[in-house]
């Protein structure tokens, strides 16, 4: 019951974050004009922002926050492994790689950095799947053959930096991970993952579950463990993938979301997954909405606003829990 | 005959660890494989739990091959419980225990009433009514080995495998996870299939014990037939005496020396 109460305030957490995200900025709007102006207002000045610029961005930074948590979750389950997060997959160092290439190499093709990002990520984690498979895959092999691979692709990443020193500007937005020009495309661009992700994770958090209690134990119970593992990081590359594809490099969310909804919540991923969810998509938008008007009107990367806060307050809850 | 091998051989790699066991466990029995370290104990258990595939040989559940039965469906009629168990801290007996109902449910599928009473049954027949909130976490080790029994039982099967249940508990607690596996083994009718290192539990509690050496099946029997001078020095190079336990009538031995 308390665990359910805490989800509760999830959402509302995250009804609240929507309409800060959407009300706070260079002009400020309140939640009745927000609502007001969608419905009957479609000539006003607060329409146009609205409609064209916050709430394409606010979806943007919830779907985000959704996708990088549930992957970061996923993750962490099939791995056993507290310390594992999209990045662990290769989503960040592929899809950066790939979007490193366009955006360095082949700059008038700018306008392909999502689909090569998508596909980087993909590819890194099919990579390192199959490099880890050895008559089936161990957690532990994935996350070493995970750090190699991630090491190589950073090493391409950096490399062309090396020898493209006047375009690095154009690339240090996607390395931090930023949510400004955010259009309607980019909603529709990670939509369909973040829709596939949440379907996907309703019908197994049994599986994940069981899959956590090791793989002697889940092939005793019945579970088919290969093909579980293989789904789920599937899905958590997707996920994940996606997410890069629109805002750059921001794995942090990953990492930290389903840990610091794991103190209040506890461990069963049929109440950490919709926790994360609610949190994942309130701690982007929120963050998001700083970034925006901390320092207005410059803006600093979300991605940045992250780690500045999100690390501290997380090292905060690991201190104050106790057993962890 | 609930589980039965025929010329099973396992590899590791190209390294033979099972050379073509012989094994079976009779319904209702306690059947308890012995045998030095590196003999093949739990390679033989991994094979007959589906963990590793068998190099040749087969297995068979009740009469069926064992590649040929879903994996659900074998996890309905026998339940493992490897030496290697994870489980997050926070998770409660109760919530562990539930898990046991996993292969009676269908993709996306609820557990009901049904489900649930098992998962009362199965904690009360563990003696754990009192901690069924209590998280695994704050468990002693002989509580925590009560509570994955007691997921076992929710399976609801009619086999259970063991993997030294007893590791890492001192005596008390060995001796109550022993009493409770031939408890549920008398009441229910379950057959057990177990490996122990203490060879005396092993007599004492035991129908059949199969003794294993360099991945071959040397003896089994009785424990009264097994537990011999000749057998404890041929296999696990120890001289000893035998002597009768009156109170439980089962042999039982004391190491003298290694020879």
């Amino acid at each position: 019951m308390k665990r359910n109460m805490i989800i509760i305030g999830l959402v509302i957490f995250s009804i609240v974050g929507f309409f800060i995200s959407v009300g706070v900025g260079a002009v400020k709007i309140s939640p009745k004009d927000i609502i007001r102006s969608i419905l009957y207002g479609k000539d006003t000045v607060n329409y146009q922002i609205i409609w064209n610029v916050r709430i394409p961005r606010t979806i943007v930074a919830a779907l985000v926050g959704i996708s990088l948590s549930l992957s970061g979750a996923i993750l962490q389950g099939i791995m056993r492994n507290p310390l594992a997060g999209p990045n662990i997959i290769g989503v960040s160092s592929g899809g950066g790689f790939f979007a490193f290439i366009i955006l360095i190499v082949f700059p008038h093709y700018y306008y392909l950095v999502p689909i090569g990002a998508f596909l980087g990520a993909l590819i890194a984690t099919l990579f390192i799947y199959s490099l880890a498979w050895k008559e089936g895959v161990l957690p532990t092999r994935l996350v070493l053959a995970g750090v190699a691979v991630s090491s190589l692709f950073s090493a391409g990443s950096n490399g062309l930096m090396i020898f493209h020193p006047d375009r690095v500007q154009g690339v240090i937005n996607f390395m931090v991970g930023g949510l400004s020009a955010i259009t309607w495309n980019d909603v529709r661009m990670i939509f369909p993952y973040t829709l596939m992700g949440i379907i996907a994770i309703l019908f197994l958090p049994n599986k994940l579950n069981i899959l956590m209690l090791g793989d002697e134990v889940s092939t005793g119970l019945g579970l088919k463990v290969e093909k579980t593992r293989f789904i789920f990081i599937i899905i958590s590359s997707l996920l994940a993938g996606s997410a890069v594809s629109v805002v750059g490099l921001l794995g942090f969310v990953g990492l930290i979301v389903p840990h610091m909804v794991r103190l209040f919540i506890g461990s069963d991923y049929r109440y950490l997954f919709p926790g994360t969810i609610f949190f994942g998509a309130s701690l982007v938008m929120i963050c998001d909405t700083l970034s925006r008007t901390l320092f207005a009107p410059a803006e600093i990367p979300v991605g940045i606003i992250m780690s500045a806060l999100g690390a501290p307050f997380f090292l905060y809850l690991l201190r104050k829990k106790e057993g962890i | 005959m609930a589980v039965e091998t025929k010329k099973l051989e396992v590899k590791y790699g190209d390294k033979l660890i099972l050379k073509g066991a012989d094994f079976k466990a009779e319904d209702g029995q306690v059947v308890t494989i012995i045998g030095p370290n590196g003999s093949g104990k739990t390679t033989l258990i991994k094979a007959l739990s589906r963990y590793i595939k068998a190099h040749s040989g087969s297995i068979y559940l009740r009469g069926r091959d064992i590649y040929s039965i879903s994996t659900k469906e074998i996890a309905r009629e026998m339940a493992i419980l490897p030496q290697v168990k994870h489980v997050s801290a926070d998770i409660t007996i109760e919530a562990l225990v539930a898990y046991g109902r996993y292969p009676h449910l269908r993709f996306g599928q609820r557990m009901g009433r049904k489900d649930r009473k098992i998962v009362d049954w199965a904690i009360e027949k563990t003696g754990l009514r009192e901690l069924r909130g209590r998280y695994i976490g704050q468990l002693s080790g002989g509580e925590s080995q009560r509570a994955w029994i007691a997921m076992a039982l929710a399976q609801k099967p009619k086999i259970l495998v063991l993997d030294e249940p007893t590791t890492y508990l001192d005596i008390s607690f060995q001796l109550e996870v022993l009493e409770l596996v031939r408890e549920l083994n008398l009441s229910l009718g379950i057959t057990v299939i177990m490996v122990l290192h203490d060879l005396n539990q092993a007599a004492r509690y035991s129908d059949r014990i199969y003794v294993l050496k360099d991945g071959d099946i040397r003896q089994f029997g009785s424990p009264h037939k097994i537990i011999r001078e000749k057998m404890l020095k041929d296999v696990f190079r120890i001289k000893s005496h035998i002597y009768q336990d009156k109170v439980n009538g089962c042999p039982y031995f004391i190491a003298h020396k290694i020879i």
